[in-house]
């Protein structure tokens, strides 16, 4: 058998709109089991996704999904099922004649029976003949998915998958991940919440600013977002004092003085918030603002490609 | 045909009850026509206004308008065209079925108004004449506004242009736009078929057929090559 048969390649990956370079030399292969696309808003995860999925050429590189290119082949779709990020359904139609629709244009030999258990696999059939218009957001997403997997794609790529769904339907959503990668599938889905990707996937590629920042087994990278240094704005009554009580301390890997207040970088997040109470009753120093100054994550994953 | 892509798209342009906004044009033209032949029976004076001026130049490109830019780029404009593009259907079938779809409800809506406007007119067989130009010009207008929707962002807008500038004004002051005028097309058509109606054609008959075949089969070629190369925008994350 062809390895290109079952596995989504890309090499030296590019996409640039005008000078704004959205992807970036991105070189991945991707095959049978769930792998989470993780990355902060911005980072490039939807423009790959759509490159994957054929709706976007890359400005650079190659890109083939089973051996084939993916950009103007429709054939593709035959085993490819794709779920952007974009909410809008057909409103006026129900669950089942959206999905139906969907079977039909798959050319499928049974649609209905196609239809019934792909609606009962995302556990909409209580709802199935109401019309999407009156969906909430997560049995929309949900109805999406159900179409996406209508005619068992090999290859199933999904855009924040888990956008607008409560936790037994977040719960519900990996099982299903799971059980379509156990089959032999292809699954890559993007999130930007580290918490969904560590749940749901053993292998991560990363993205960061356009560029695949780190790749391979989540738990290697998240010991390494754990870890890095966290900094701190901290305004006190007296900021050299306090400076030099909380260098003698073993979590804080450096203090700044600068005139807006104490920047601190501290190897251990829980260990210094304890200590930071501690240090400044001690010295007779008074706390008036502590704030994280890098806890957004395009912080964590900036530290990822940091030099 | 597609029935699918077909029957959807029907749905999404004359469901819960939008077909209603198809109708106040042809309703204005039929009355206003019904109104002169009351007032005044000899339409020599009145007729080529209201045929031409009025349903010709005003009633059908602007239905052709709604529709034909409405069967893909509503569906482009709210993303849920992704659903569609995202199965193995030939992109020739969906332009296909939706220009069907489009050219399908003009005819029927504008047809049907033209044919009575010109049975009241003049005659039935100028009625018929009416709505067998207006079938053409269907088709011609169907598929040059399904193509202004995949190559531009404001498909309405240019479609205006085309109408009210280059049919409507320039067509009036320069000859030589006549001949990349749909309504003139369906002027001569309908003209040729009743010979000595109220309507007179300034463009030979081969020329407006050819013409309006070379608008249909552009239009459509070039909306299949542009749904070819359809790229999903909006946000990037």
């Amino acid at each position: 058998m062809d390895p290109s048969a079952s596995t989504v390649e890309l090499r030296g990956v590019s996409r640039w709109y005008g000078n704004v370079v959205a992807v970036n030399d991105v070189s991945m292969t991707l095959g049978p089991g769930v792998t989470g696309l993780l990355g902060p808003n911005g980072a490039g995860k939807t423009t790959l996704l759509h490159m994957m999925a054929g709706f976007l050429p890359p400005s650079r590189g190659e890109l083939t999904v089973a051996g084939q290119p993916a950009w103007r082949n429709p054939e593709l779709y035959r085993m490819l099922g794709l779920v952007v990020d974009r909410e809008a359904v057909p409103g006026f139609l129900t669950a089942w004649q959206f999905v139906l629709a969907s079977a039909q244009l798959h050319e499928l030999p049974e649609p209905e029976q196609a239809t019934e258990r792909a609606l009962r696999q995302m556990e909409l059939q209580d709802a199935w003949h109401r019309r999407l218009g009156t969906y909430s957001k997560g049995m929309r997403q949900r109805a999406r998915v159900a179409a996406a997997l209508v005619h068992q794609p090999t290859v199933l790529l999904l855009d924040e998958p888990f956008n607008g769904m409560d936790p037994r339907q977040r719960l519900h959503m990996m099982d299903l991940l799971h059980r379509t990668a156990d089959a032999g599938a292809i699954v890559l889905f993007s999130s930007h919440i580290l918490e969904e990707v560590e749940q749901v996937s053993g292998t991560v590629q990363v993205m960061v600013a356009g560029r695949l920042a780190a790749s391979g087994d989540y738990r290697s990278i998240r010991r390494l977002m754990t870890h890095r240094p966290h900094v701190f704005a901290i305004r006190s009554t007296d900021d050299r004092r306090l400076a030099v009580a909380l260098l003698a301390e073993p979590a804080v890997a450096g203090v700044d003085i600068g005139q807006s207040g104490l920047t601190v970088r501290a190897g251990d997040y829980g260990t210094f918030a304890r200590a930071l109470p501690r240090i400044a009753q001690r010295e007779r120093v008074r706390v008036r603002q502590v704030t994280p100054s890098d806890e957004s994550l395009e912080s964590v994953f900036a530290y990822l490609v940091a030099p | 045909m597609n029935t699918t892509i077909a029957s959807i798209t029907a749905r999404a342009l004359l469901g819960r009850r939008r077909f209603l906004l198809l109708l106040p044009l042809p309703l204005l033209l039929v009355g206003l026509t019904a109104l002169a032949h009351g007032l005044h029976p000899d339409p020599s004076k009145w007729g080529e206004p209201v045929v031409a001026g009025l349903g010709f130049a005003v009633v059908l490109p602007m239905i052709a308008l709604v529709l034909g830019t409405g069967v893909l780029g509503a569906e482009i404009d709210d993303g849920t065209i992704v659903h569609v593009l995202a199965t193995p259907v030939s992109r020739r079938d969906i332009v296909l079925a939706k220009l069907a779809v489009a050219a399908g409800i003009t005819t029927a809506v504008g047809a049907v108004a033209m044919f009575v406007t010109g049975a009241i007119v003049e005659s039935v067989r100028f009625g018929l004449g009416l709505a067998v130009a207006c079938a053409v010009a269907s088709i011609a207008y169907s598929a040059l506004f399904l193509a202004l929707s995949l190559v531009t962002r404001r498909p309405v807008l240019l479609g205006l242009l085309y109408v009210l500038i280059w049919e409507g004004l320039l067509g009036n002051l320069l000859t030589g736009s006549r001949a990349l005028s749909i309504q003139q097309y369906a002027v001569t058509i309908a003209a040729n078929i009743t010979p000595g109606s109220v309507l007179h054609a300034r463009l030979s008959l081969p020329v407006a057929l050819v013409m309006s075949a070379a608008f249909a089969v552009g239009g459509t070629l070039l909306a299949i090559d542009r749904l070819r190369s359809f790229r999903l925008t909006g946000e990037t994350s």
